[in-house]
């Protein structure tokens, strides 16, 4: 009765009163007296040498209290920004501080700050700086850029390349010699740019008696923001506090610790005044950064019934100038290539490169959207080489639900899944032998019309402590705690940071089922670190079954502590004492209760306590899961592309996906649109585009598109629930879910629209120049 | 140089100096201290600074504060009566149509807009209406049901009020 009333219920965010009544609170919106405004000036040089900056005008400028270049700050870091371990424990990586001194090397790197009365003084001052620079020769293609004699970003590495590993399993060369059919194709994922509709921010506030330092950032991650900014600082961690308030979308580009968090506390510890820098877009489209940016070159060996036997692969991944925190974490697409499928062999070899160019990191899905882009166009060249239909390519291929749990070729274990089913349901939904009867006569009429699958499986969770720090560099977990006042209201306090996902509504779901609170009896604070301590934050698609579990499991040593309170006040045997929908009795006298409230009260009072037992009712939790959570499903896009204008109109699209237990299926419907939105934005329209000269030619929303409304259709979901034995809720994750199957299966509709001319794979964005040109220039055939 | 200027936002008086370049976006929140209106870019393209001017949505960002000089201003904080929301407020809270919260109040200023111009849209026009609004988070989706569950229960207020259907205010 109780249970499953309210976890799996579709309830209403509590977050989003204030959020429509324009009273939420982001960074720029927090009332703040006496502030400094700080304008961060910006290499324009993809790579030079800093001669010299002269600021004595700046310094004269209206409104100017101070101006310091990057030289002037160097000495009081006393550690370079952080990078992680993320999947190459291998790689060579050059210290990165949060502002250059002597030369730059990509556009938008900070090179100075200027501190003024308001952000126009400061942004007027910035103009009158003097910046004398020594062009270097950029390095901007990833291949040239690990040529002979290419110039080197960092003198110190001896050239631009970061790492060249190989992440491989089973035999290749049989997976090669057996096969009837070959295949080699080069798959590029674009550079792009994640475009949270608010930009970052960052207000500062250092105390200089007290040494103390609290900082309000639009952040994925206030935990390590608080960690890093005692370190680089050397100010002690306790006297740091870190606040991320309302964020405006995050998708990984809040996930770093960022210069201007740093310099922006800098600076009001220079000042001993608070002080606030907001980025505006155009800083934003650079200083933030970007994603994907990889070239993969891939080799399928498979036989003819459509069975795929092995995959060759190198990912070559363009870092930016720099090593982001987690800027190698999209290599773990070289873990993760085998997707659904049992093949016999994966062989890859991962090239990071260093070019002068924004540095890359996460972006939604991080890697696995990556991973399931190439194996999903595989199964789709494939289909196409064996004229096996694509959908029976995919079942052939697939791991049987008995055969779970799973150990990959890469000796990871899938924790459950069902990758047949979900298939089955899509196709069901989209009528999929009808629609293609459909598409063979459209294509009669000279239509363009393509179906596109995506079998996609993902993991995320992190996640177990052991392997995240193989992976990340340290162990994760997740954290709640559960407090309960004396009136019997209660205060979870969660480890993760939301920035748009609605943590509050389902986590407040679980204590409330678990305990029988009502749901508005209990208040759910995050993103500060002074309150609770130190969480994991949010990223990966992590929250839900880390610290959502946390959060149960809290909720479970709260109801046994209410049980042995209860037992005592009710003179009674703890075994013999019922908890259910927030009240406690004796087994077979119901009407006998006490209540949760009445327990909370008790729990307060020494006297009325059992002997022995200390006072209180709180429970703190470090969650940390035995596995990862593998989320999987099937998406299919159905698209007609217009004959006239190459333009691609996504005219079904189906999704079903299963992602075990769902905490609120509204909330998850709501990931699930947001994602599949993301994914089809880099399959028809994004496109991070530097010039040979390493400017960024795409640094607007005029030049850089992200879809608008009309740009996409109604998506029909559907869910699938094979709860994870990872967790005691059964959840796995759904933030980037859609992310990681739409790309793929929207460009596998495009190119099944255009396989009639001779079309095998095309490079994203499929934008209308490109599409139309592959039907009428190139007599049909693409290279 | 600096120019008076006075304007009257959700009903309020409001009456500063602005320098000749300052945008109304700003002046709506530094000036008058209303934060519910956004700057998500600077090239006119994310309408998050939406904003109701002398009953045109305009793009707040694009606007300079000396030409809003005597205007009737509506902001997203200018919607709700008391605790009574507006039904496109409510709608969008009921269909999920927020996640991070950061476009939403130019997105429910641009369908107010919208459903005043045309109250019973198709799902198509609700696309096109919000095209200049830009949502990272939802996909659009929940959005687009929002606007289509306030024009719903706008269209049964205005039954009740009045007879004729095009008697919104
Ligand atoms: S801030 Fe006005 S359109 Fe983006
Ligand atoms: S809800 Fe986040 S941008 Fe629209």
């Amino acid at each position: 009765m109780a249970i499953s009333t309210l976890i799996g219920a579709s309830i209403k965010r509590r977050e989003d009163p204030e959020l429509i009544t324009g009273t939420g609170g982001f960074v720029d919106d927090l009332p703040q007296t006496g502030l400094v405004h700080m304008y961060v000036v910006r290499s324009t040089e993809p790579h030079a040498r800093i001669l010299g900056i002269d600021t004595a005008r700046a310094r004269q400028a209206d409104g100017v209290l101070a101006v310091f270049t990057g030289k002037e700050l160097a000495s009081e870091f006393q550690s370079p920004l952080p990078v992680t371990v993320s999947f190459v424990p291998e790689k060579k990586y050059p210290p990165h501080y949060p502002i250059a001194t002597d030369r730059v090397r990509y556009v938008g790197e900070p090179v100075a700050i200027v501190l003024a009365q308001s952000r126009a003084a400061a942004e007027d001052a910035a103009e009158r700086l003097d910046i004398r620079y020594e062009s270097l020769p950029p390095v901007v293609d990833m291949e040239k850029a690990i040529a002979p004699g290419a110039p080197v970003l960092h003198d110190e590495l001896g050239s631009n390349l970061a790492y060249d590993v190989k992440r491989a399993g089973g035999d290749i060369e049989a997976a090669f010699r057996d096969a009837d059919v070959r295949i080699s194709q080069r798959i590029r994922q674009q550079r792009l740019i994640p475009v949270a509709v608010e930009p970052r921010g960052v207000v500062a506030d250092y105390k200089p008696f007290a040494n103390a330092l609290t900082v309000w950032s639009s952040t994925q991650i206030p935990h390590f923001v608080k960690v890093w900014l005692a370190v680089i600082l050397g100010i002690p961690e306790s006297q740091v506090r870190v606040v991320a308030p309302d964020v405006g979308g995050g998708f990984g580009s809040k996930i770093r610790v960022y210069p201007e968090e740093v310099l922006a506390a800098l600076a009001s510890r220079k000042l001993g005044r608070r002080v606030k820098w907001i980025e505006d877009r155009s800083e934003n489209m650079k200083a933030t950064h970007h994603g994907r940016a990889q070239i993969w070159d891939v080799e399928v060996a498979a036989r003819k019934d459509g069975t795929v036997l092995g995959v060759r692969a190198t990912q070559y991944l363009d870092l930016g100038a720099y090593c982001s925190q987690f800027g190698t974490f999209q290599a773990i697409a070289l873990l993760l290539i085998q997707g659904p499928y049992k093949l016999q062999a994966w062989d890859g070899r991962g090239i990071g490169v260093y070019t002068n160019k924004t540095p890359t990191d996460a972006y939604r899905g991080a890697g696995r959207p990556e991973a399931t882009y190439i194996i999903e166009r595989v199964m789709d060249l494939v289909a196409q080489a064996t004229g096996v239909d694509p959908a029976a390519v995919r079942r052939k291929n697939f791991i049987r639900q008995e055969e779970q749990p799973f150990t990959s070729l890469m000796g990871l274990t899938y924790d459950s899944g069902d990758y047949s089913t979900t298939l089955d349901k899509a196709l069901e939904m989209v009528s999929y032998q009808q629609l293609r009867k459909e598409q063979a006569e459209k294509r009669k009429q000279g239509k363009h019309v393509g179906i596109g699958l995506s079998t996609y499986l993902e993991i995320c969770g992190l996640g177990p402590s052991v392997a995240t720090t193989a992976a990340a560099g340290i162990g994760f977990w997740g954290m709640a705690v559960l407090n309960l006042h004396f009136t019997g209201k209660a205060t979870l306090v969660i480890g993760s940071s939301p920035h748009g996902q609605g943590h509050e509504t389902p986590f407040a779901q679980i204590v409330a089922e678990t305990l029988g609170l009502p749901l508005e009896d209990i208040d759910v604070v995050h993103g500060d670190t002074a309150i609770g301590p130190m969480g994991m934050d949010t990223y990966g698609s992590r929250s839900a079954s880390v610290d959502g579990t946390a959060v149960y499991l809290s909720a479970v040593k709260v109801r046994e502590k209410a049980r042995k309170i209860a037992a005592h006040l009710l003179e009674a045997a703890e075994e013999d004492v019922v908890y259910e929908n927030g009240k406690a009795y004796v087994k077979g006298s119901p009407t006998k209760a006490v209540t949760i409230q009445e327990i909370t009260g008790a729990a307060f009072q020494p006297h009325r306590l059992p002997a022995g037992m200390e006072g209180g009712l709180d429970e703190t939790t470090f969650f940390n899961p035995p596995n990862f959570v593998w989320p999987f499903g099937a998406h299919i896009a159905v698209v007609e592309i217009d004959d006239e204008t190459g333009r691609v109109q996504i005219q079904r699209y189906v999704a079903v996906d299963d992602c075990g237990t769902r905490l609120n299926p509204l909330i998850v419907d709501g990931q699930i649109h947001g994602g599949i939105a993301q994914g089809i934005g880099q399959a028809l329209f994004e496109d991070g585009v530097y010039g040979e000269d390493g400017q960024l030619k795409t640094g607007t929303l005029v030049d850089y598109l992200i879809p608008t409304a009309s740009d996409l259709p109604m998506f029909e979901t559907e869910s699938l629930v094979t709860p994870s034995p990872t967790n005691p809720l059964g959840v796995k994750g759904i933030g980037e879910a859609g992310t990681i199957a739409s790309t793929a299966a929207v460009m596998n509709a495009v190119a099944d629209a255009l396989s009639p001319f001779g079309v095998k794979d095309i490079d994203m964005p499929a934008s209308p120049q490109k599409l139309w040109h592959l039907m009428h220039k190139n007599g049909g055939s693409k290279r | 140089m600096r120019h008076r200027v006075a304007m009257t936002i959700n009903g309020t008086q409001y009456e500063h100096e602005v320098e000749p370049r300052t945008l109304l976006v700003y002046y709506i929140r530094e000036q008058a201290g209303l934060t519910g209106t956004h700057i998500g870019c600077d090239t006119s393209s994310c309408g998050a600074c939406t904003v109701e001017m002398d009953g045109h949505s305009v793009k707040s960002c694009t606007v300079f504060a000396v030409q809003a000089d005597g205007a009737q201003i509506t902001t997203i904080e200018g919607l709700a009566v008391g605790s009574q929301l507006h039904p496109l407020q409510q709608a969008f809270w009921d269909e999920h149509g927020l996640q991070c919260g950061y476009c939403t109040p130019g997105m429910i200023m641009a369908a107010k807009q919208l459903l005043e111009r045309n109250p019973k849209p198709t799902e198509q026009e609700i696309r096109l209406g919000i095209e200049g609004n830009l949502c990272r988070c939802t996909g659009y989706q929940n959005i687009v049901k929002a606007i289509e569950t306030a024009a719903r229960t706008m269209a049964a207020q205005a039954g009740k009020e009045v007879k004729a259907p095009a008697a919104v205010s």
